[in-house]
């Protein structure tokens, strides 16, 4: 039977996005913050089903989409961050002409959608088709500031490199599947696992393709030039949902993928993503030194942060089920801590930059005497990337690295440690222009809108209660990690029985 | 609710507590700066109370860790197993010691803070934030909540020196940060080895501590990974050769923070090399130690050399303390009782008496606005508080018997001659050092001729007189009546292992 109903949640976030882009083509005249609302609300219902799939028995559709813990938990975070983003944008976009908010807003819950079905799919194919429309509603919304240049460069550049990307990722799954004469997860790991001879070198090599693919999509380096440019480019809001979503969702598919379908041939690509996590951290934080642009800044911490997370992917390859366990649970609940403070740092950003109108770090000059709450608001975030305690980075990031370290691992875990202090300079340099600088001209406070006010705080509690009492959402992500590996062991020992 | 767990709740209020202010302080208007001021002033009487209460309550001849508070937090998750990671609290001989300086120091400097006019509700949220991570540090019985309040306070530093600090402030506040992060750095990457050689899924301290006693936590592991956590402490307590941070902050950072920094704060480092070092690797330690003294030997004659060339005040002091955490960190390396139980000593001795210091460094430079040395002469004659004062802790650094340091020089003294009789020579020849560059300063500044310039600079505050009289008698205390101070900071040095007699 065709289980229709493992869809119902995105269901209801495509209708919205359907009904918002619909109100907009009839209702032109509409108040174009109305539609930012609706989406938020829309978003919530999304969430509010989602939570309604947790703690189910897995069911699959067809072979091609599981519907487990693990596919829940991405649900609920693309749920929680369109909403987020979503609110961002209602302010910001007033400020900003020429952009279709309809499109704008109905983009932003299908990409959402996509991210369930990448962390869901467990057929090559699918995962490629969430991964392409993820990657289509991006191309439009980088670029949806029609009359500015520099969107306009930034989504070119991003379209083009993405296309390669999606080029590779698509040549590698078709030597996968003609080595394996199948594209499902679980039927590729059971003939790699049957095979007598070693493995073929040209799965070895597809396997390679793949992660260079899906290293585009998550900005590891050195498959991260384009991230600078089109998170510099994009409307802010879009930056945020860039450096979360979308990241969020490439581990998604990359988890899924090689703890069931690749895990037999570990010894063949583990070392791959130890050195990619070395380079992409090193890259992205001695990068970030020398920015001036608040996007860019936080484009090339985001690639250290996905330098960090990569070592997971790494330890995964380095263990067995316990360890993959660990590793993946540190990976969900980092992911948890990063997306929280990215949101808060992006609203405060946004409330601060519609005042100033400057993305430059010295636009910030002087936040601590005319908006301290802001100010507040970004040092915390700017703590919490790079660690320190009180704040949500310092827990998840000591259950991420704990996690991934195994005596093979351990290395670049201590790299890891040493590339956190070498971010904590250049987010001091930030905080140093909000706190140790006098403002540019009159130091007047000025008035945060309320929603932005809201969310800040909001995002600052959330920050603050997972740095503080993390139990919640690490047990939610070993819950949410444990499907991957049940069926992991059940593969194994299904193999080694006869 | 058994005694010794009620007690424990007080340790926690020592932690609670500060942070409580801090809060209370974010919603009290910017405006009210008097309120801001006893606000402070109350936490920091209460804290130096409960801070007494731990101290005398602690009893010499009950169990190692008395005191307990014991809270699960996150556990049978991922890798935590059983007990994973708690809140535990408790208090030894040694932390009981390290409590009590950290309630007089922490009063002293919220009374030393009261002049600031500038944003002072923020500040006294940083230092209220400061104080609640150096007491979490002394009192954590887990490892992750160990460094969890490490870091904590080490993080408010940054603003508290760049934004109200003095002489090139944000160069000394970026080179401080960083120094210190960078060694919590080191730290960290040793809580994940260690975690992951131990193999039991537990961040407790106790268990983690058995293990390394029992070898499950072998050897060569210990071995690799005891330099991690001694260095990565070693920044804190200015151990040579990185110590640089520590003249250069001094010189920039405000009074209080100067007070609790050199006074509390770096203690915290040679506590971590107690808890970190000798407690967790212990096999680790027994090798390396004997590096650890020459590191510690060359900073104490080092610092006492370079403090007698300097002519900043804060430079004098700064220097003085890299010297005196030497003699501190020499104590520790002799791996003997009588060693050890001194380097506890000198932690609280040297916390007691910079914090003296600075508080008199900062009572002049607020009116003079200038700390050459050079600039000032027979200041007797306008501020004689001021001079005995200062002078009781240039006497007390220098080891004068009936004043702590004294005390604290003595065992350390011993200690080393029984295992390094080298070192030990050259240890006094850097106390020697010590006594040539206060009596210097005492010379040029104290006594000679009055510059006119100088002659309307006003004697020490009440409440700077509230405050330094605090610092004295504890000086003053330890100095003659040393055995409530030896005894319980012996009753946990004789347990350590591989501690010799």
């Amino acid at each position: 039977m065709r289980d229709y109903a493992l869809f119902i949640p995105e269901y209801i976030a495509c209708g919205v996005a359907l009904l918002v882009i619909a109100l907009e083509l009839f209702a032109p005249r509409v108040r174009k913050d109305l539609l930012a609302y609706l989406t938020a609300l829309g978003a919530a219902a999304w969430f509010a089903a989602g939570l309604a799939f947790l703690d189910r028995d897995p069911a699959s559709y067809q072979g091609l989409f599981l519907s487990d813990d693990f596919t829940a938990f991405f649900r609920l975070l693309a749920a929680g961050v369109v909403a987020v983003v979503a609110l961002i944008s209602a302010e910001h976009l007033k400020r900003q002409r020429g952009i279709d908010q309809g499109e704008f807003y109905g983009l932003l819950l299908v990409a959402g959608s996509a991210t369930t079905i990448m962390a869901g799919a467990t057929e090559l194919l699918t995962a490629y088709l969430a991964l392409e429309i993820l990657s289509f509603s991006l191309y439009v919304l980088v670029g949806i500031l029609k009359r500015d240049l520099r969107s306009n460069e930034a989504s070119l550049k991003y379209i083009l490199l993405g296309a390669f990307s999606s080029a590779l990722f698509l040549y590698g799954l078709s030597l996968v599947y003609g080595a394996a004469g199948t594209t499902s997860y679980p039927g590729i790991a059971e003939a790699f696992a049957g095979r007598d001879a070693g493995l073929d070198p040209a799965v070895a090599v597809g396997m390679m393709l793949i992660l260079a693919g899906v290293g585009f999509k998550v900005s590891a380096a050195p498959f991260h030039m384009w991230a600078p440019d089109a998170y510099e480019g994009a409307p802010l809001p879009i930056t945020a949902f860039l450096s979360t979503l979308s990241k969020a969702a490439g581990f998604a598919l990359i988890l899924r993928l090689f703890s069931t379908a690749f895990v037999t041939d570990a010894e063949s690509w583990r070392w791959a993503f130890l050195a990619l996590a070395a380079i992409t951290m090193t890259v992205g934080n001695l990068i970030a030194i020398q920015q001036r642009n608040l996007k860019r800044l936080v484009a090339y911490s985001s690639i250290g942060q996905v330098g960090y997370m990569l070592i997971s992917i790494a330890a995964l390859g380095y263990g067995d089920a316990q360890v993959g366990l660990n590793a993946t649970s540190g990976l969900l609940v980092h992911l948890i801590g990063y997306i929280v403070t990215t949101l808060a740092l992006f609203s405060a950003l946004t409330a601060a930059v519609n005042r100033t109108g400057s993305e430059e770090i010295a636009g910030l000059r002087g936040l601590a005497e005319t908006q301290p709450f802001l100010a507040l608001v970004i040092t915390a975030s700017l703590f919490s990337f790079a660690g320190l305690p009180f704040f949500a980075g310092f827990t998840t990031k000591l259950f991420m690295l704990q996690g991934a370290t195994t005596s093979e691992t351990i290395w670049v875990v201590a790299l890891a440690v040493l590339n956190s202090f070498i971010s904590l300079y250049y987010y001091l340099m930030v905080i140093r222009q909000m706190y140790l600088f006098d403002p540019i001209g009159e130091a007047v406070r000025f008035r945060v809108q309320p929603v932005l006010w809201g969310l800040a705080a909001v995002l600052l509690l959330g920050i603050l209660l997972i740095g503080m009492y993390p139990g919640p959402a690490f047990e939610f992500s070993e819950q949410a990690a444990k499907p991957l590996f049940e069926t992991a062991s059940a593969a194994t020992a299904r193999v080694q029985a006869p | 609710m058994t005694f010794d767990e009620g007690q424990g709740y007080v340790v926690l209020a020592t932690i609670l507590l500060p942070l409580a202010a801090a809060l209370i302080l974010i919603f009290t208007p910017g405006t009210q700066k008097m309120a801001v001021r006893y606000i402070s002033a109350v936490t920091g009487a209460i804290l130096a109370g409960l801070s007494i209460y731990i101290f005398v309550a602690y009893q010499v001849d009950g169990p190692q860790a008395q005191m307990n508070l014991n809270w699960a937090w996150v556990e049978n998750v991922a890798f935590l197993g059983p007990g994973g990671i708690s809140l535990r609290l408790a208090v030894d001989g040694i932390s009981a010691l390290l409590g009590l300086l950290t309630g007089v120091v922490a009063f002293a400097g919220a009374l030393a803070s009261w002049k600031i006019e500038y944003r002072n509700k923020d500040f006294y949220i940083l230092y209220w934030i400061l104080l609640a991570g150096v007491y979490g540090t002394f009192f954590a019985y887990d490892l992750f909540f160990f460094f969890f309040f490490y870091e904590l306070a080490v993080m408010p530093l940054y603003l508290l020196i760049g934004v109200w600090g003095s002489t090139r402030k944000e160069y000394g506040a970026a080179k401080l940060t960083l120094m210190l992060v960078g060694g919590s750095v080191l730290i960290w990457i040793g809580i994940f080895a260690t975690f992951h050689q131990a193999g039991i899924g537990t961040f407790d301290l106790p268990s983690l501590w058995a293990a390394g006693q029992d070898g499950t936590i072998s050897a060569a592991a210990q071995k690799a990974i005891f330099p991690l956590m001694v260095v990565g402490c070693g920044v804190l307590a200015a151990l040579w050769p990185l110590h640089t941070w520590s003249p250069d902050g001094h010189m920039s950072a405000p009074t209080a923070v100067s007070m609790v920094h050199a006074g509390v704060l770096m203690k915290l480092g040679a506590f971590g090399i107690i808890r970190l070092g000798i407690q967790l690797l212990p096999e680790g330690a027994e090798f390396w130690m004997p590096a650890l003294m020459v590191l510690g030997t060359v900073g104490a004659v080092y610092g006492a050399t370079a403090a007698l060339t300097q002519r900043d005040f804060k430079l004098i002091s700064g220097y003085s303390s890299v010297s005196h955490m030497g003699y501190v960190l020499m104590g520790l390396a002799t791996m003997n009782t009588i060693g050890i139980t001194g380097a506890v000593l000198q932690m609280f001795s040297h916390g007691v008496m910079t914090a003296l210091v600075f508080l008199m460094i900062g009572a002049l430079y607020d009116q003079a606005h200038t700390r050459d040395m050079k600039e000032f002469g027979g200041l007797a004659r306008v501020m004689p508080l001021w001079v005995i004062f200062y002078a009781i802790a240039g006497l007390a650094n220098v080891g004068l018997p009936g004043f702590s340091g004294f005390t604290a020089e003595f065992h350390i003294f011993v200690g080393t001659f029984r295992t390094y009789p080298v070192f030990g020579a050259l240890a006094i020849f850097a106390a020697a050092l010590a006594a040539a560059y206060m009596l210097r300063m005492f010379a040029t500044v104290f006594f000679g001729p009055l510059n006119p310039h100088w002659k309307d600079l006003k004697d020490l505050t009440p409440i700077e007189r509230l405050s330094g009289a605090m610092l004295i008698a504890s000086i003053v205390i330890m100095g003659v009546w040393w055995a409530p101070f030896t005894d319980r900071v012996g009753h946990t040095v004789t347990l350590l292992p591989g501690v010799t007699g």
